[in-house]
């Protein structure tokens, strides 16, 4: 057994680096523990940021490069900010069979963003997934992480409408 | 735990699960949590109490039971009425009606082809047990098939067993599971791993999903066979992010699992160890293939490598691994308890068993099913998914995901299995089905797919990340009308070029979607062709 190797202090007193920093703990702070680091501090952060790749790369003793490669391969890891409401448009190809390309593109005109992108008020994220598997329910959105099927255009387009006209 | 043990609990729990006069099962998975189903659970929870029945009458959640479209989904397991697209209000007259005639205005017939044509080997626990309740899999024979393993077979048993029961891999390529096991048993490098490959990609595919959502105990149970049979010591389930209810049923299960002693160190008195984790993917859908989901599991990007070596001699961290899908693993226990001849007698000369396809697109029933290998495709699309709606006419089914292509009607009495779609110019695959109708456009589709591709090539090699882009390009310019009838020939020559030059399989099928739409639907793209060429 090598002794541990030591491990940078966490940037603040946030209880999300604790989190991350108990993700790499079990994994004995071994390189494999990247993505599952990543992963950890993207659930507490919501997204990925410079500070929190350096922290991860320090500790596990990898290049901040080789942090930075993975988290961008993914496409499960944001490295920037989301909005205060998420709108996922399933991408499967059932979902595609049945409209879902063109309740992407109603949002994407009302909100003036592409997907991918956050309006500039910060409110909404619009997303797309490659598939949900609730194929069954296509076309599928997940809105603010609540998966909804047998989704029509206007009632998605309603519901985006009223995040954004809700104050703060 | 010992084998007696096992029956102990099974015992006891069977004791307990008789004791209810009726039991309420709600379908818990995806689709109909999606659809509120916990919301009915909870209601028809309260109400069996406001009427004093909670001794009479038990609520509990299961797996899924197939017919996603429908749900939420209650099944009353004494008569085995099925109710579809339950709402919380529908509580009280459900539980009103116990024990009498079924409510009609609910009811889902189950005498109908969706229900009876399925043969049910992957599924047989789904829609029955509760699966975040370990017992309740020990209380239908879980776990027997590891003990009987453990304690009566040598590990060359084991894998003779898999040989002779002829399964291949329900990951989509078909290679022969038995051989695959005895390659790593055979192979002479200290350390070793089993891995289940659970990053179910495909769009339009969820069959792993609905199996780790519903029975995850049987995959860990398979696993753990795999492992004895191989002389693996420690696991790997290797799940997509994007399943966080199947994340989680399967650490309840792996926990509870190490409570009982069926992982961990001396299963079963024995002095077989055996532990797994939980890999969560981020979402790249190359890491399907194996040597890229390996990388990752590492924690590196997933970029696949060339083979050989195999992983079964050079896998995780060097050392010989087993990789299989979870569909496979599903299929371990009952190949053990009954038998390989057994398993051998069902399906088709080359393809044996059962293969569980998750049907969707313009269909009538979409949801899950699973069928014995050789089934038509008429039967599975115009009987059990009981045809397309709205009196529009079948175009082409889609199988086998990216990697696959589009069968037209003409041969929908083919008898599916590995080979025949295979001579189709398709794929098994995992076992999406997408079918379509007079609406889809099959330029636009074959576009989508390689737009799918495009987006998802790890960009390693140059054939899939370069070719992938240009043939997305060229299926764009067709669909604007742009295209002359020597683009389309340009097309094939890099089609086949992709195929056959790609460093993995992500970009060797890449283009399996064009050339089975130009194999059947040519005079699409050729009424695409710009005006003044024709």
């Amino acid at each position: 057994m090598k002794a541990a190797p030591s491990s940078p202090a966490p940037p603040s007193a946030h209880r999300g680096w604790k989190l991350v920093d108990a993700t790499m703990r079990r994994h004995g702070r071994e390189p494999y523990a990247l993505i599952e680091a990543l992963h950890t501090a993207q659930s507490s952060f919501g997204y990925l940021d410079k500070e929190a790749m350096t922290y991860v790369a320090h500790s596990l003793h990898v290049p901040l490069s080789q942090v930075y490669g993975v988290a961008t391969f993914y496409h499960f890891f944001n490295l920037k900010p989301q909005g205060k409401h998420t709108c996922v448009v399933c991408m499967g190809t059932a979902c595609y069979i049945k409209g879902g390309q063109q309740i992407l593109e109603a949002v994407e005109h009302t909100c003036q963003v592409k997907a991918g992108e956050t309006t500039p008020d910060g409110k909404v994220s619009l997303l797309t997934a490659r598939c949900l598997g609730s194929c069954g329910l296509a076309p599928a959105l997940v809105m603010d992480g609540e998966v909804t099927g047998k989704q029509e255009k206007d009632a998605v387009l309603a519901k985006v409408e009223e995040w954004r006209s809700h104050e703060s | 735990m010992s084998p007696d043990e096992l029956k102990e609990i099974a015992q006891t729990e069977t004791e307990a699960h008789d004791k209810f006069e009726h039991h309420l099962n709600v379908c818990m998975a995806a689709g109909c949590l999606s659809a509120r189903a916990d919301q009915v659970k909870d209601a028809l929870e309260k109400e069996v109490k406001a009427k004093g029945l909670e001794h009479r009458c038990q609520v509990k959640g299961v797996g899924c039971m197939g017919l996603c479209a429908a749900g939420p989904l209650v099944q009353s397991e004494r008569d085995g009425t099925l109710y579809k697209e339950v709402k919380a209000e529908d509580a009280a007259p459900l539980v009103e009606n116990l024990g009498k005639k079924p409510l009609k205005k609910l009811q889902c017939r189950t005498d109908v082809p969706f229900f009876q044509k399925q043969e049910k080997i992957v599924l047989e626990n789904s829609g029955i047990i509760d699966p975040e309740r370990i017992e309740d899999y020990i209380r239908v024979g879980g776990y027997t098939a590891l003990a009987k393993v453990l304690t009566e077979m040598s590990p060359g048993q084991v894998t003779d067993e898999m040989i002779k029961s002829g399964l291949r891999g329900r990951g989509g390529a078909g290679f022969p599971t038995g051989l695959k096991w005895s390659t790593v048993a055979k192979a002479q490098n200290g350390q070793k791993y089993v891995v289940c490959n659970a990053d179910e990609g495909d769009p339009g595919a969820f069959m792993d999903r609905s199996v780790l959502e519903s029975d995850p105990h049987r995959v860990l149970e398979g696993l753990a066979i795999a492992a004895y049979a191989v002389g693996a010591q420690q696991g790997y389930i290797y799940v997509r992010a994007e399943y966080p209810l199947a994340v989680e049923r399967l650490n309840t299960a792996i926990r509870q699992a190490r409570r009982r002693g069926l992982l961990g160190n001396g299963i079963c008195g024995t002095t077989f160890n055996f532990d797994l984790e939980v890999r969560l993917g981020a979402g790249a859908f190359v890491c399907g293939e194996e040597t890229a989901l390996l990388a990752s599991i590492e924690g590196k990007r997933g970029t696949p490598r060339p083979r050989p070596p195999y992983p079964a001699e050079h896998g995780l961290w060097d050392s010989p691994t087993l990789i299989n899908n979870v569909e496979t693993f599903a299929n371990v226990a009952p190949i053990i308890l009954r038998g390989g001849a057994w398993f051998a007698g069902i399906g088709t000369e080359k393809s044996k068993g059962t293969k569980v396809f998750a049907l969707a697109g313009r269909i009538h029933n979409t949801g899950l099913i699973e069928v014995p290998m050789g089934t038509t495709l008429r039967e599975i699309i115009f009987e059990i998914g009981g045809g397309i709606p709205g009196g529009k006419e079948f175009k082409a089914v889609q199988t086998g995901g990216p990697s696959g292509g589009c069968i037209p009607a003409q041969h929908l009495d083919v008898a599916v299995d590995y080979d025949s779609l295979k001579e189709l110019g398709s794929i098994m695959g995992s076992g999406g089905m997408i079918v379509m109708d007079d609406t889809s456009d099959m330029v636009d589709v074959a576009r989508y797919f390689m737009e799918f591709c495009m987006t998802e090539s790890c960009g390693k090699c140059v054939p899939c990340r370069v070719g992938t882009a240009q043939l997305h390009n060229m299926l764009l310019k067709i669909g604007a009308g742009q295209a002359t009838r020597a683009d389309i020939a340009l097309m094939e020559e890099l089609c086949d070029l992709v195929r056959n030059t790609s460093l993995c399989g992500l970009g060797q099928t890449a283009p399996n979607p064009v050339l089975s739409t130009l194999r059947y639907f040519r005079e699409e793209y050729e009424k695409h062709l710009a005006e003044e060429v024709v």
